[in-house]
This record gives structure tokens, C-alpha cells and sequence, in this order.
């Protein structure tokens, strides 16, 4: 295959940005993107040229580091992370464009990777669970109807990718911070911190320069791992609760 | 000596259970507390709505039904409410609705707008007509409402104004071109807005769930479809001299 790929190229976090055209050769459709990234990448280094930033690890799907906005799409046509998108879901000739995450709370460290702290410091809001460590508890001693556990590990799924906040016109974190709630709030373990989690997270969220929710429903469009859309309102019932209950 | 099993961080001030000194911040302060504000103040005029379109249906059976209805409402609560303090109640209840509305919308609108301070140049159709024109057809509507008060409720733009004569005057509105075309707009815009605002609403109250997604979504599609024929069969029903 034979592509055309319009990159957005960034020095730095204060260096203006403009979309750079570049043309690849032999990409192979089994390829995943990243691949194809790399294929121009070793064309860029062999030319003496700056290589594209782009962030990835594990390259399997479950690692939640790589990002990219793909043809206006974050991870690209298919519902799936950019690792597992392969470029089989392109035809020869395409052009195609590849942008970083764009939201306030995202600043573009360089090229396509932008800085995703915020999700660390509403995770970090969140705090603990009041569980004692050491020794693993027995397994029945805390008994979770099967309806709340699918429930949380549906929640659990979130990689914090950021798919969410790069696809919402707004800018905006619910889904990612309502899969974070949810998991933990609909657990016994998860309990004893049930109201604080939830006020402390949302005015966190709200600090970081996310923006409101819409329900335009483009986050969970975008989700590579299907947060549904219900959570946000699930989250939204868990912090009017806490409103009226109050921290304790 | 002890051992630091902990490393101390340079913002003391979010540790492990969050900004301990700012824990409440007030309800007004959070996104969803002025999502919530909206969504409250939406339903309050979303219930004055269906009231008022099946009052306005009344023209349908002649003036002196539509009259003595609009004259019952000044009386309503009468004898312990004094003439037309009713109406004021129900005035000052929605003005402070569609101010609460309106300050949480264009806050809200800020803060969402400053979220994405840079677009994507690859651009692409995102989310349906009536989630798009949310914010558009709010302005629409809040500018047809005060076409509407100056036309029908302080008669100060309506050309054959007759006080105390509604029907007469819902008539005048009617028989031109231009209050045809202003009404027919704004309720499609109302439509537009009721679609995307009722089930957003129940989504921010937590009302939402999977189970219940389609039927919510279903109820706000008929809520819309039912306001924009009731208001806009009045307008018809005027253009094809069924009321004359």
C-alpha cells in the first residue's frame, strides 16, 4: 500500500504546529498503525530528519498509551485502540491525517503525544480504599451480587486512554471519570469512601480545565473498550447523593 | 528513627484521599451541580410548555372559550388569591427559570468552549442536528420569547392589539406573514431543543440507565413531536381559516 499522511508536527509545548504531508511506501495492510508509523519513522531517521513523537507500549490494547486522532476519529474507524487498528481498514492511495488528543487538559508535550497527567491526578483525588493489605482476604467473606460485580468490572475495563476527552466537542472527562466512580462505588470494598470518592473526583475533573458534559454521546462512540454512555449518569446520581448526604 | 515509608510530594495539599480543604466546593462550582441547575429549571419549563400548548388548543372551540379561559386564569385561585396573582406566581417562577437556565447555559458553554481551545483540522460530522443546535436554538427560543410577550401578553408589537380580546389578537399574530413564519420557526426550534434537553436532563438528574435509555430517549422524541404539533396546529389552523 501507498499512503499519504498529513502529521501534525510540534517541536515542543510552546512551538507553534502545522499538519506535515509525508509518503510512504510497501505497507503491508496486516501492519497495525503503529507499524506504519514506525515504517516512517526509519524513512525519517535514514533522511536525517526528526522522527514523529508518538506515545505506545504494550501494543496489545490493554495499556492505554497510545492515543492518536485518526481522520478525525480518536483511534481511527475502527472501535479499537490505535495498536489493534491495522491498515487493512485503509485502501491504497488514501491520505490520510493523524492528530494528537486536543483538549486544554491535554497540552501536546511534542508531535502526536500530549500530556494525559489530569487522568492521574482525578485517579489520585479519588484515594484509596479502606482495605487491610497483607494476606489475601477470603474470597466469601464479602459477599458482591453478580449484577454489581459485572457492573464494576464493565467500569474496570477503562484504560485511560483518553479516547473520550479527545472525541467530546467539549473537551470533557465524564466518561473517563465515571468509569473510575462507578467501579469502585458499586463495591462493598469501595464503600466506606463512597461519597468523598465521588465529590473529590468530579471537583478534581472540574480544576483540570475538562469541560461539562453534552450527551453528545462521542465518547462512547469512541471508547475502545465500550464505557457506555448510562455511566455518566450513573456517576451523576452517585455525586447528587453525595451532595445530599455530605462527605463523611 | 523511624523510617519515611512515604514520599513526601510537592503538593502537600492533594493527598491520598484528595484536596482535604476544598473538599465541598459548592453545588453552583461543579460542572454537574450547573448541569443539574439547568436540567431542574429545563423541566420547570418543559411542564409550563405542555400546559400552555393544551391551554392554546382551546381556540378551537371559538372565542368564548379561548377568552373565558384566559379570564379564568386570572382568577384562578380566587377567592384566596387576588386577581392575577396566580399568573404572577407562575411569571416569577419561570423568569427565575429561564435566568437559572440561561446563566448555567452560557457558563457552561464557556467552560466547554475553553476545553477545546484548539479544533482539529480534520473536521467530521459529530452528534445529530438536535444535540448540534443546542446552544443555537436556546438563543432562538430566548429571543422568540420576547417577540412573543411584546406580541400576545403586553400587545406592544402586535399591529391590531384589542386588550382583554386574546383570540382576536392570536388572530392578528396569525394573519400575517411574519408572525406565522417567527412562530412556526421557534417551534420547530423547540422541538429541536425539547428532543436533545428532556432526555440530557434525565441524564444529569441520574435518571439514566441501559434499561432505560431507549425509553427515555423514545419519551423525549414524543414530547418534542407532541409540542411542536400542538403549538404549530394554532398557526395552521389560522392560515387555513378553520379559526377565523
Amino acid at each position: 500500500m501507498k499512503l499519504t499522511l498529513r502529521v501534525w508536527r510540534q517541536r515542543g509545548a510552546d512551538a507553534p504546529g502545522h499538519m506535515a504531508s509525508y509518503e510512504v511506501d510497501g505497507i503491508s495492510e496486516d501492519m497495525s498503525f503503529l507499524e506504519m508509523l514506525d515504517t516512517l519513522n526509519e524513512d525519517l531517521i535514514l533522511r536525517g530528519e526528526d522522527p514523529v513523537a508518538f506515545d505506545h507500549d504494550c501494543r496489545e490494547g490493554i495499556c492505554g498509551a497510545c492515543s492518536l486522532v485518526i481522520n478525525g476519529d480518536a483511534h481511527g474507524p475502527e472501535r479499537t485502540t490505535t495498536c489493534q487498528l491495522h491498515m487493512r481498514s485503509f485502501a491504497d492511495g488514501d491520505t490520510i491525517d493523524v492528530e494528537p488528543w486536543r483538549a486544554a487538559a491535554f497540552p501536546v508535550v511534542k508531535d502526536l503525544v500530549v500530556d494525559r497527567g489530569a487522568f492521574d491526578r482525578i485517579i489520585q483525588a479519588g484515594g484509596y480504599i479502606t482495605a487491610p493489605t497483607g494476606s489475601a482476604p477470603e474470597a466469601h467473606a464479602t459477599a458482591v451480587p453478580k449484577a454489581d460485580a459485572d457492573f464494576a468490572f464493565e467500569h474496570a475495563e477503562c484504560i485511560g486512554c483518553g479516547a473520550c476527552v479527545a472525541a467530546c466537542p467539549n473537551g470533557s472527562a465524564m466518561l473517563f471519570t465515571s468509569a473510575k466512580v462507578n467501579h469502585l462505588n458499586v463495591l462493598p470494598q469501595g464503600s466506606p469512601e463512597r461519597e468523598t470518592r465521588v465529590l473529590d473526583m468530579v471537583a478534581r475533573m472540574d480544576e483540570e480545565g475538562f469541560g461539562g458534559c453534552t450527551l453528545t454521546g462521542e465518547c462512547a462512540t469512541a471508547c475502545p473498550k465500550g464505557i457506555p454512555l448510562p455511566s455518566i449518569a450513573a456517576m451523576n446520581k452517585e455525586w447528587l447523593r453525595a451532595v445530599r448526604k455530605g462527605p463523611r | 528513627m523511624a523510617l519515611a515509608t512515604r514520599t513526601r510530594t510537592s503538593a502537600p495539599s492533594h493527598g491520598p484521599h484528595g484536596p482535604q480543604g476544598s473538599r465541598s466546593p459548592s453545588f453552583w462550582r461543579s460542572t454537574i451541580g450547573k448541569k443539574t441547575v439547568m436540567a431542574v429549571s429545563g423541566l420547570i419549563m418543559l411542564g409550563y410548555l405542555v400546559v400552555h400548548m393544551l391551554g392554546n388548543l382551546k381556540i378551537f372551540f371559538g372565542a368564548d372559550e379561548f377568552n373565558g379561559y384566559a379570564h379564568w386564569l386570572r382568577t384562578l385561585g380566587s377567592p384566596f388569591l387576588h386577581y392575577e396573582w396566580a399568573l404572577w406566581l407562575v411569571r416569577v417562577l419561570l423568569l427565575a427559570a429561564v435566568v437559572a437556565h440561561a446563566v448555567s447555559a452560557y457558563q457552561l458553554s464557556r467552560l466547554d468552549i475553553k476545553a477545546r481551545p484548539v479544533k482539529y483540522v480534520h473536521k467530521r460530522r459529530r452528534a445529530s442536528y438536535a444535540t448540534r443546535t443546542m446552544r443555537w436554538g436556546g438563543i432562538i427560543l430566548g429571543l422568540f420569547i420576547v417577540w412573543h410577550l411584546l406580541d400576545l401578553t403586553t400587545l406592544t408589537v402586535n399591529e391590531r392589539a384589542w386588550a382583554g380580546h386574546p383570540y382576536e389578537n392570536v388572530l392578528a399574530t396569525f394573519s400575517t406573514w411574519y408572525g406565522n413564519t417567527i412562530y412556526i420557526v421557534a417551534m420547530a426550534a423547540l422541538g429541536l431543543h425539547v428532543r436533545h434537553g428532556f432526555w440530557s436532563a434525565a441524564q444529569t438528574l441520574g435518571a439514566g440507565s441501559a434499561r432505560r435509555e431507549r425509553t427515555l430517549k423514545a419519551f423525549a422524541n414524543g414530547l418534542a413531536v407532541v409540542l411542536f404539533a400542538g403549538f404549530v396546529s394554532v398557526p395552521v389552523a389560522v392560515m387555513t381559516g378553520m379559526v377565523n
